[in-house]
């Protein structure tokens, strides 16, 4: 009898389900996840953005629309090749509705290609590089988190604001590095500073000592990291051992991570200044989720993990909203409205794609300043996102 | 002046040789601890990058866990490391002893994927930070260049371990034993020599010569543990150019290489990842068997 009942309970609810679900492409909503699972992004996005993910979803209840919502993920290497295969795949024979996170800008752009085909929705959390909103955008993207223009009229308008005036950049060699660089070299000329040289060095490097010798004999005062990760923090330790920093250059370390200062190390990593998308111990809200974040992984958050988080859960409302998983609807839903959570307030989707949202000048806490574990940052300003950002008349995305 | 004629100062020139110089001594360490392997156990080692960064890690744990310092780092890592080397020889490797050298490259090579994803799931990829031992912080003006008194001591100590390397195999007795046992180990069982336990000490020793580097390496990068994977595939090129097998040639190539590595990475920044496999094409080309190889 009892089991009678519940068969019939189910069955009810799958024919609710279904109703509700009528415009959710066969029946579910499937999120694909490509990130650095192994390499040397996968601190700062990798298992700690698959499981932000899986918040938002668990958080949203695990269904939307009366469809239950599906997460699958891959690890892409950092190789551009591998995420378009993936995508492609996932795509055409996987009924993916969606890609997310994509750290690397060479991933985030050859899955830009496969989604414009198919036309699926895509939310960049990882990928830093500009012209994902401007030559190479899409009208189904997003770029989320941060980009390289807000990496450089934050952390590169004040140091050119503090006297650093002449600049030579250490480049990562491939589109984010030279995204990075280019859009610092912006800022710095307009400001009234120069550019003395660059140096491109392989992606990734492991000896930074020749690099940081011909920088320390550029002269310049100061000495631009345009890289990240493992490439910062190597090349960081260099600088001061090589006693660049004693002699007078300082280092603006361009993109940097939480998880780069923990890796790194309070005594290593103090007085840096830093632009972030995202800091834990901002307000109740941003503790409370990070606290539940690192629960579940053990570390705080990235900007790129609670962007993942943040960028999920809106979309997920859009289709809530909407009742439909068509990407044109969520599109236009989502473009219309603020975001508002603990990762952003009054967020808003330009049409080339960007997300603006404030971002937040920040400087690395002393040993003794800091409290506690992850204790690391003092935010100095908080940078409008307009500022941050630029004006859409910037843009040069061909659809905006 | 060939350096004027280059359009770059000499102070600039001499600083990156010395650099490179240091980083060829890395190479060096490690090629070696290569051609040992492969001259006396014919196995491809290609674990080898993790069990540097073993040592590395190791280095990381005595400091972390047990407060030792540097120094004793320096000899109980690679003992350490050197003692899990000769518990995968003795159970693992051993029994692909006379196949195809293949088998052996396979399975080292899921050993270092397996060490490393380990190691990746237990610390993640940032790695952790090892301090520069007080004695070696600060450094010297050369006047060319500011050197840090690590990196000085670096290429001593690489040195050092190269110049015993070399005693022991060329020199001493078992080394004599070493040799025989590559050229013909059924006759020397004959003798009375417990071969497979000289094997498994071979390994062993390069394995800890592996993991020498890596407590090395510690304080200069993040001890990471992708650190091995990214210099594996160069210390490989080297053993190659050198010859396989070839001690002498392991260390004089490292040295070369360290050098053209860093006269590249002024001249042409980008190249610098590429130049030495290079110089590996044009050397497999003109003499297969590396430079110091004979051929067979």
């Amino acid at each position: 009898m009892k089991t009678l009942k519940t068969l019939a309970l189910g069955a009810s609810a799958l024919a609710m389900a279904s109703a509700a679900s009528a415009e959710i492409s066969d029946g579910k909503v499937k999120i694909g996840l490509l990130t650095d699972m192994s390499g040397t992004y996968s601190d700062l996005a990798g298992p700690g953005a698959v499981a932000a993910a899986e918040m938002a979803i668990e958080d949203f209840g695990g269904t939307v629309a009366g469809a239950p919502i599906e997460l699958v993920t891959a690890d892409h290497q950092n190789k551009a090749d591998i995420a378009a295969n993936k995508a492609r795949e996932w795509g055409e024979a996987e009924q993916v509705d969606s890609f997310a996170e994509l750290v690397t800008t060479s991933t985030a752009l050859a899955v830009y290609e496969i989604a414009k085909q198919q036309n699926k929705v895509v939310l960049v959390s990882g990928a830093a590089s500009s012209p994902l909103t401007n030559d190479a955008c899409i009208p189904s993207g997003i770029h989320y988190t941060y980009s390289t223009t807000a990496l450089a009229n934050g952390t590169g308008k004040a140091v050119v604001a503090e006297g650093g005036d002449t600049w030579y950049f250490l480049t990562a060699d491939y589109a984010f590095g030279q995204a990075l660089e280019a859009d610092v070299t912006k800022v710095v000329e307009g400001a009234g500073g120069k550019v003395l040289g660059s140096i491109r060095h392989p992606f990734p490097a492991s000896d930074f000592s020749s690099f940081v010798l011909q920088a320390q004999a550029s002269g310049a005062k100061v000495i631009g990291l345009a890289n990240a990760g493992a490439d910062t923090t190597n090349a960081i330790k260099a600088a001061n051992e090589f006693g660049l920093v004693a002699g007078g250059q300082s280092i603006a370390a361009l993109l940097m991570f939480i998880t780069d200062v923990h890796a790194l190390g309070l005594e290593t990593a103090q007085g840096i200044q830093l632009t972030t998308g995202f800091y834990w111990d901002m307000d109740d809200e941003t503790r409370a989720w990070s606290e539940k974040f690192m629960e579940r992984t053990g570390k705080m958050p990235s900007m790129v993990q609670a962007g993942v988080y943040s960028s999920v859960s809106f979309y997920l409302k859009a289709i809530e909203a909407t009742g439909s998983d068509d990407t044109d609807t969520v599109m236009e839903w989502m473009r219309d409205r603020p975001i508002d959570d603990f990762f952003a307030k009054g967020g808003t989707i330009r049409s080339d794609g960007r997300m603006v949202h404030d971002m937040y000048l920040a400087r690395v806490k002393s040993p003794a300043e800091s409290k506690g574990p992850w204790d690391y940052y003092e935010i100095v300003r908080t940078i409008p996102g307009e500022e941050a950002y630029g004006p859409l008349s910037d843009s040069t995305c061909p659809t905006k | 002046m060939l350096t004027d004629l280059l359009g770059f100062p000499p102070q600039v020139l001499f600083g990156q040789l010395l650099l490179g110089l240091i980083n060829g001594a890395f190479y060096a360490v490690l090629s070696l601890g290569l051609a040992v392997i492969f001259g006396l156990l014919n196995i491809v080692n290609f674990a080898h990058g993790a069990l540097y960064m073993l040592g590395a890690f190791a280095a990381w744990a005595l400091a972390h866990f047990l407060g030792l310092n540097y120094w004793v780092a320096l000899f109980a890592a690679p003992v350490l490391v050197g003692g899990f080397g000769m518990l995968l020889e003795r159970f693992l490797l051993r029994r692909l002893a006379g196949v195809d050298h293949l088998y052996g490259l396979l399975l080292t090579f899921g050993l270092a994927l397996v060490i490393e994803g380990v190691f990746i799931k237990l610390f993640g990829a940032s790695g952790q930070p090892y301090p520069t031992p007080k004695a070696l912080t600060g450094g010297i003006n050369l006047g060319f260049m500011f050197l840090p008194w690590y990196r000085g001591w670096v290429v001593v100590a690489s040195l050092i371990a190269c110049g015993v390397t070399w005693y022991i195999f060329e020199m001493t007795k078992i080394g004599a034993y070493l040799r025989a046992g590559t050229e013909n180990p059924k006759l020397l069982q004959a003798f009375g020599v417990n071969v497979p336990l000289l094997t498994t000490l071979a390994y062993g020793y390069g394995v800890g010569l592996a993991a020498f580097a890596g407590v090395l390496a510690a304080p200069i990068t993040q001890v990471s543990p992708l650190m091995g994977s990214n210099l594996i595939i160069v210390v490989f090129a080297v053993v190659v150019i050198g010859g396989m097998g070839s001690i002498m040639g392991a260390v004089v190539t490292g040295l070369a290489m360290g050098l053209i590595e860093g006269l590249t990475k002024v001249f042409w920044p980008e190249a610098s990842a590429t130049v030495i496999f290079f110089v590996m094409a044009v050397v497999l080309v003109l003499r297969p068997a590396g430079l110091f190889g004979r051929t067979a």
